[in-house]
C-alpha cells in the first residue's frame, strides 16, 4: 500500500525535522506574530505573511515554513477576540462569529464564548490538517475534476446562503445580495477589461473596492458608531459572567455540530478562490438550518460562536490543498504564502508532493502544531482580554476608528481607501438601520467576482463545446458533481426561506414613519437604475452581461418591495427604522453628530495626514466627547498614536498623506 | 483605562517578541557611499508572481554588491495591471540618491505601447541598468500533438480553447501568434495568473496552452514526461544581431519562426509579423528591466551598474541564477539601454494593427 510504505516514513521524517528547536523557535515566533496581528481588528493573514516576506529568501526552508504555516494557522483562532469582544471582525475569516459572539459579549458571557470559540478553533485546526495529510495523497484526480462549470455551481451554492441569511423580509435580502454584487462589479471588467460604474479620471475606482474596505465598512463602522452613540461599556452589566469551563462543555456539548462544520471549513478550503470570507458564512448556514430550536440565533447562541470557529480554522488546511498540489491558491493570503514558498525555492506542485514529501508534511505537523500553541495561549489570556468589555466604550472608540482607518489604507496605500471605507461605511449604517441583511450584501459582495469569471468563462467553453456537437456540450455542463450541487442549492434556498425568519441581525424591530424606508428605498432604486444604464452602455458582450442581469434582476425586487411599501400600512417589517425605537432611538447621541467625528478625522487626514490628524482627533474627543481632563486626553492620545506608530514601524508601513504632504518634506511617520 | 492598557503591553510584547525573533542573525554591516542607507526596490506586483521572484533574486545579491553594503528590501505596490505601481514611480522619483529603483515587466510595456489611457508613465524618463530576458513554451494535449509534424497545417480545421488573463496582457504574444499561423483558437478571457491556464489544459477544459519557462521547467515538464502533453513551439531568443534563434533552454523545441515559416499562410515578415516581434521583444526578450529615477547623478547609475557587472560576474551567477531564473542573458551597461529601448518601442503601423485586431477579434479597445 502507498500509504503505508511512502506517506508513514514521509511523516515519521518531517516530525524529526520539524522539533528540532530551531524549527521550533520559528513556528512560536510565527504563532506569536499570528495571535498578535490576529487580535487587530481587520487585520489578517495577507498583512501578516506580507510582514515576514522579506526575511523568507535563502532561509532554511522547514525554518520559513514553519513560520509562515505558524502565522496562517492561528489568525483564525485570534481573531475572534475582537469579533466576540468588539463586535469588528478581527478577519475576513471570523465575520459570522460577530453575529453571535458579541450578542454573547454583551450580556456578559464574552469569557464563555471566546472559550467555545478556541477550543473549535483548536479542533477545526487539528482536523484541518489531518484532513490535509490524508488528501496530499488521494486528491489529486478529486481536484482535476472540478472544473469551471463546478466552480460557478459553489459560488451559486454559496450565494445560495444569502436566502438562510436574507432576515424577515426575503425581498430586502434579494435587494441586499445584488447590491453586494452590483458593488463587486465595479471597476474594470475582469474579462475585457471594460469599465464599470468608474472611468480613469478616478484610477481608485478602477481596480474596484477591496474586501478590508467592504469589510470594515458594513461590519466594524456601524457597530462602533452605534456603541459610540450609547456610550455605556459593551458588557452591559459589567462582568465577565460565566467562565472558561462552561465555554469548553458548550463545545462537547456540540461536538457534532463543531466536527460538521469543520469538514466544511476544509471542503470550502479546498475549491481554489472560494476562500476564507464565505467559509464562516456557510458554516453559519449550516447551524442554523440543522438545529431545531434556532430562535436564540443572532441573539447570543453559542451554537453560531462554535460553528463558524470550527470552520475557519479547518479551512487552512483545506486551502493548502489546492496550494500544495497545484501551486493554485485558495484564496488571497495562501496567494502571499505561495510567494513565500517561491522565495523558499520551492515550487508547490505535484511534483513537490512527489518528491519533496518530507517537507511537504512538515507543513501538516506545523499546522497541527500551531493550533494547539495559538489556541493554548488565547484561552490563558482570554480572561484577561474579556475584560475589555467593561470599558466605557467612548474610551475605546478612538482607538477603534484608528485601527480601522489603518487597517483600510493597507487595502491600496491612498487616501482613496479612507473615502471608501466612510462612503461604504454610511451604506454599512443605513443597511443596518433598515434591517437590510448585512451578511447577504457582503456574500453578494465577495461572490461577484468569481460568479461573473466562473460563468462567464464556463459558458465560453460550453458553447464552443456545444458548436462542436451537442453531447460535447452537454457532458461537459451536466456531471456528477454539478448535478449533486445542484440539488443542494435548491435544497438549501427551501430550507433557506422557509428557515430565515428565525435569524435576526437585529433582535427587536421598530417601525416608524413611512418616510425614512421609502426614502432610502427610492435612493437604492435609483443607484440601481444608473447601474443598469451604465452596464447597458458598455460595447463588449462578456463585461456587460453580467452587471445586467444582476441589476435587472435586484430592480424587480426593488420595484416589487416599493410597491408593497406603498400599499402596506407603516406598521409593516417593510418600514423597520432602528431610529425610531429601541436602544438606537434612546441613545443619548445622535447617529450624525457620531458619524461626523469620523468624518472629521478623514477630512484632517486629507489635510494634515493620518498622524497629525490622529493627534487633534484623539484631543479633541477626549476632551469634548468623554469630557476627560485636558491632562488624560493628551496622555491617552499620546498612548494610542505610539502604539500605532510602534506598529506600523514593525510592520513597515506608511500613513495616509495628506495636502500638508504634498508641499512638504517631513520625516516619517508625518510623511 | 487599565484593562486597555494592560492587553496593548500583552500585545505589544507579542511583537517585540516576535519581531525580535526574526531580526536576530540579520548583518549589520556599513561602510562607503550607500552605507547606512536602505534600497527599495519597488516592483508594481503582488507577492506571488514572477516578478517578486526575479526582485528577490536580485535584492540580496545588490545588497552584497553594491558599494555601502545598504540593506535591499523589494516593496510591492501592485493594482491596475501593474500601471498603479509605474505611475506611482513616475510620480514619486524619491530623492535621486540611489536609495529607489524600480522594477517593470512585459504586463507594465504592453499598456505602454497600446497608449492605455490608464498610463501616466514614460520609460524615457528613466534610467535602465538591467535588463532580463525570459522565454516561453507552447504545448499541446497528447492527441492533437499526434497530429503536430512541424508546421500547424494539418491543425487548421480543430478547434482550440485556450485560457488567457486577457487580450492586452501577456498573451497578446500567443494569442497573435495563433492567429498568425491560422490556428482556430477560442480564448477564454478571466484567468487569474498563467497557472490557472495550465490548470485548464490539465482538466482538459483547454486543448492548447503556453507557459514561461520556469513554469514550464517545474509544471509542464512532468505532464511532457508523463506523455500528456506535447511541447510544439517555443519563443525563441534574441541573438546578438537580433535574430529570434533557438532558446537555449529549449534547445530541441523550434522557434514559433521556425514553425511559422514551415506552415502555409503565415509569413515571417509583414505588418503582422514586425507587430509580433515587436510584442515579443517587449514581454520575453527583455521582459523585466530595472530603472533607477531619471534625476539620478551619473555616479549612482555608475555604482549600480559596477554592482550589477560584479554580480553577473560571479563565479557562481550561472548556477544560482539558472534555478531561480532559467538560462537567459540578463542585460547590463549599454545593453541594458539598447534592450530598453527594444522593449519600449513599437512602430506606428505595428500598433494600429495590433489595435485593429483586439477591437475586430475580441472587442476590446482602448479608450
Amino acid at each position: 500500500m502507498d500509504i503505508l510504505n511512502v506517506a508513514l516514513p514521509a511523516l515519521g521524517e518531517a516530525l524529526t525535522l520539524l522539533f528540532q528547536p530551531q524549527q521550533l523557535m520559528f513556528l512560536c515566533a510565527g504563532v506569536l506574530l499570528g495571535l498578535s496581528i490576529g487580535v487587530l481588528p481587520g487585520l489578517g493573514g495577507i498583512a501578516g505573511l506580507s510582514l515576514v516576506l522579506p526575511f523568507m529568501f535563502g532561509m532554511d526552508p522547514v525554518a520559513g515554513l514553519a513560520l509562515m504555516v505558524g502565522l496562517i494557522a492561528v489568525i483564525p483562532t485570534s481573531d475572534t477576540f475582537s469579533s466576540v469582544l468588539l463586535g469588528i471582525p478581527g478577519s475576513s475569516a471570523s465575520q459570522a462569529t460577530v453575529l453571535d459572539g458579541f450578542p454573547l459579549a454583551r450580556k456578559g458571557e464574552a469569557g464563555r464564548a471566546l472559550a467555545a470559540a478556541f477550543v473549535s478553533s483548536l479542533y477545526g485546526g487539528l482536523f484541518g490538517a489531518m484532513i490535509l495529510t490524508c488528501i496530499i495523497f488521494v486528491a489529486r484526480p478529486l481536484i482535476l475534476a472540478f472544473g469551471l462549470p463546478e466552480m460557478m455551481m459553489i459560488t451559486i451554492l454559496g450565494m445560495s446562503m444569502v436566502a438562510i441569511l436574507a432576515g424577515r423580509v426575503p425581498l430586502k435580502g434579494v435587494i441586499a445580495c445584488g447590491l453586494g454584487l452590483l458593488l463587486g462589479t465595479i471597476g474594470s471588467a475582469p474579462a475585457g477589461g471594460s469599465l464599470r460604474m468608474s472611468t480613469y479620471d478616478i484610477p481608485y475606482l478602477v481596480d474596484g473596492f477591496s474586501l478590508v474596505i467592504v469589510g470594515l465598512g458594513i461590519y466594524a463602522i456601524p457597530e462602533v458608531v452605534s456603541l459610540l452613540r450609547q456610550d455605556k461599556p459593551i458588557a452591559g452589566a459589567g462582568k465577565l459572567g460565566r467562565g472558561w469551563l462552561h465555554g469548553l462543555r458548550d463545545w462537547w456539548n456540540n461536538k457534532w455540530l463543531s466536527t460538521k462544520c469543520a469538514a466544511i471549513g476544509v471542503v470550502v478550503g479546498v475549491i481554489p478562490g472560494l476562500g476564507g470570507s464565505v467559509v464562516d458564512w456557510i458554516a453559519y448556514g449550516y447551524a442554523v438550518q440543522s438545529t431545531k430550536d434556532r430562535e436564540k440565533f443572532g441573539q447570543g447562541d453559542i451554537r453560531g460562536v462554535i460553528a463558524p470557529e470550527s470552520s475557519n480554522n479547518a479551512k487552512e488546511g483545506g486551502g493548502l490543498v489546492p496550494t500544495l498540489i497545484f501551486g493554485i491558491p485558495g484564496s488571497g493570503s495562501m496567494a502571499v504564502f505561495l510567494g513565500g514558498l517561491a522565495l523558499l525555492g520551492m515550487s508547490p506542485g505535484p511534483a513537490m508532493i512527489r518528491q519533496d514529501l518530507d517537507i511537504t508534511y512538515t507543513i501538516v505537523w506545523s499546522l497541527a502544531l500551531a493550533n494547539v500553541i495559538g489556541a493554548g495561549l488565547c484561552v490563558l489570556l482570554s480572561n484577561q482580554i474579556a475584560k475589555l468589555t467593561t470599558i466605557r466604550f467612548t474610551l475605546l472608540a478612538p482607538f477603534l476608528f484608528m485601527m480601522i482607518a489603518f487597517a483600510a489604507f493597507q487595502s491600496r496605500q491612498s487616501l482613496g481607501d479612507l473615502v471608501a471605507l466612510v462612503g461604504i461605511g454610511l451604506i454599512g449604517i443605513l443597511l443596518r438601520r433598515f434591517d437590510f441583511s448585512r451578511p447577504a450584501f457582503l456574500i453578494g459582495f465577495v461572490l461577484s467576482h468569481q460568479a461573473e469569471q466562473f460563468t462567464n468563462m464556463a459558458t465560453q467553453i460550453a458553447s464552443a463545446r456545444f458548436r462542436r456537437s451537442f453531447e460535447a456540450g452537454l457532458d461537459y455542463i451536466v456531471s456528477p458533481i454539478t448535478v449533486t450541487i445542484l440539488v443542494l442549492t435548491v435544497l438549501s434556498i427551501v430550507i433557506g426561506i422557509r428557515q430565515s425568519k428565525n435569524i435576526r441581525e437585529n433582535i427587536e424591530t421598530y417601525t416608524g414613519t413611512k418616510r425614512a424606508p421609502f426614502l432610502f428605498m427610492l435612493v437604492v432604486t435609483a443607484y440601481v437604475g444608473v447601474a443598469i444604464v451604465d452596464a447597458a452602455t458598455i460595447s463588449r458582450f462578456g463585461d456587460k452581461v453580467f452587471p445586467l442581469t444582476v441589476g435587472i434582476a435586484t430592480m424587480i425586487a426593488c420595484l416589487v418591495l416599493l410597491v408593497r411599501m406603498m400599499r402596506r400600512p407603516e406598521t409593516d417589517d417593510a418600514f423597520i427604522d432602528l431610529e425610531s425605537g429601541g436602544a438606537d432611538a434612546e441613545a443619548p447621541h445622535g447617529l450624525w453628530r457620531t458619524l461626523s467625528w469620523f468624518l472629521g478625522l478623514l477630512i484632517l487626514s486629507g489635510l494634515f495626514g493620518l498622524v497629525i490628524a490622529l493627534a487633534i482627533f484623539f484631543v479633541t474627543f477626549f476632551r469634548l466627547r468623554a469630557r476627560l481632563s485636558w491632562l488624560s486626553a493628551v496622555l491617552y492620545a499620546a498612548a494610542g498614536i505610539g502604539f500605532i506608530l510602534f506598529l506600523a514601524n514593525v510592520l513597515g508601513r506608511d500613513f495616509p498623506p495628506g495636502l500638508l504632504q504634498e508641499y512638504t518634506n517631513l520625516p516619517w511617520p508625518l510623511r | 483605562m487599565n484593562h486597555l492598557s494592560a492587553t496593548r503591553r500583552v500585545a505589544l510584547s507579542l511583537c517585540a517578541v516576535s519581531a525580535l525573533a526574526l531580526t536576530a542573525g540579520l548583518p549589520q554591516t556599513a561602510h562607503a557611499d550607500l552605507a547606512g542607507e536602505t534600497v527599495e526596490f519597488v516592483i508594481p506586483f503582488s507577492e506571488s508572481g514572477g516578478s517578486a521572484r526575479w526582485a528577490n533574486f536580485f535584492a540580496p545579491l545588490l545588497s552584497e554588491a553594491l558599494d555601502g553594503n545598504p540593506t535591499t528590501v523589494v516593496v510591492y505596490r501592485p493594482g491596475a495591471g501593474s500601471t498603479a505601481g509605474a505611475n506611482w514611480f513616475q510620480e514619486n522619483q524619491g530623492d535621486n540618491d540611489g536609495t529607489l529603483i524600480f522594477g517593470t515587466s512585459g504586463s507594465t510595456q504592453f499598456p505602454y505601447l497600446l497608449r492605455d489611457p490608464r498610463v501616466r508613465y514614460e520609460y524615457r524618463d528613466w534610467i535602465p541598468v538591467l535588463a532580463s530576458g525570459t522565454g516561453g513554451v507552447v504545448y499541446l494535449p497528447a492527441d492533437l500533438g499526434a497530429r503536430f509534424d512541424g508546421d500547424m497545417d494539418d491543425l487548421q480545421d480543430e478547434f482550440f480553447i485556450f485560457g488567457s488573463q486577457g487580450a492586452t496582457t501577456l498573451d497578446l504574444v500567443p494569442l497573435l501568434a495563433f492567429r498568425m499561423l491560422g490556428l482556430q483558437v477560442e480564448p477564454v478571457f478571466g484567468i487569474e495568473g498563467r497557472g490557472d491556464g495550465r490548470l485548464m489544459f490539465e482538466r482538459g477544459e483547454a486543448n492548447i496552452d503556453y507557459q514561461t519557462s520556469s513554469a514550464y521547467i517545474a509544471s509542464v515538464q512532468p505532464l511532457v514526461d508523463q506523455g500528456l502533453a506535447v511541447p510544439v513551439m517555443s519563443w525563441g531568443i534574441l541573438d546578438d544581431d537580433g535574430n529570434i534563434v533557438r532558446d537555449p533552454t529549449f534547445p530541441d523545441i523550434p522557434t514559433f519562426a521556425e514553425i511559422c515559416e514551415a506552415t502555409a499562410g503565415c509569413e515571417t515578415e509583414g505588418t503582422a509579423w514586425e507587430a509580433w516581434r515587436a510584442f515579443f521583444v517587449s514581454g520575453f526578450a527583455a521582459q523585466k528591466l530595472v530603472y533607477l529615477p531619471g534625476g539620478t547623478a551619473p555616479e549612482v547609475v555608475a555604482l549600480y551598474e559596477e554592482a550589477l557587472a560584479e554580480i553577473l560576474a560571479r563565479p557562481d551567477f550561472d548556477e544560482i541564477s539558472a534555478a531561480e531564473l532559467g538560462v537567459y542573458p540578463q542585460m547590463i551597461g549599454e545593453a541594458a539601454v539598447v534592450a530598453h529601448e527594444a522593449a519600449i518601442t513599437v512602430s506606428d503601423e505595428a500598433r494600429q494593427f495590433v489595435l485593429d485586431w483586439l477591437r475586430e477579434d475580441y472587442g476590446v479597445t482602448l479608450e
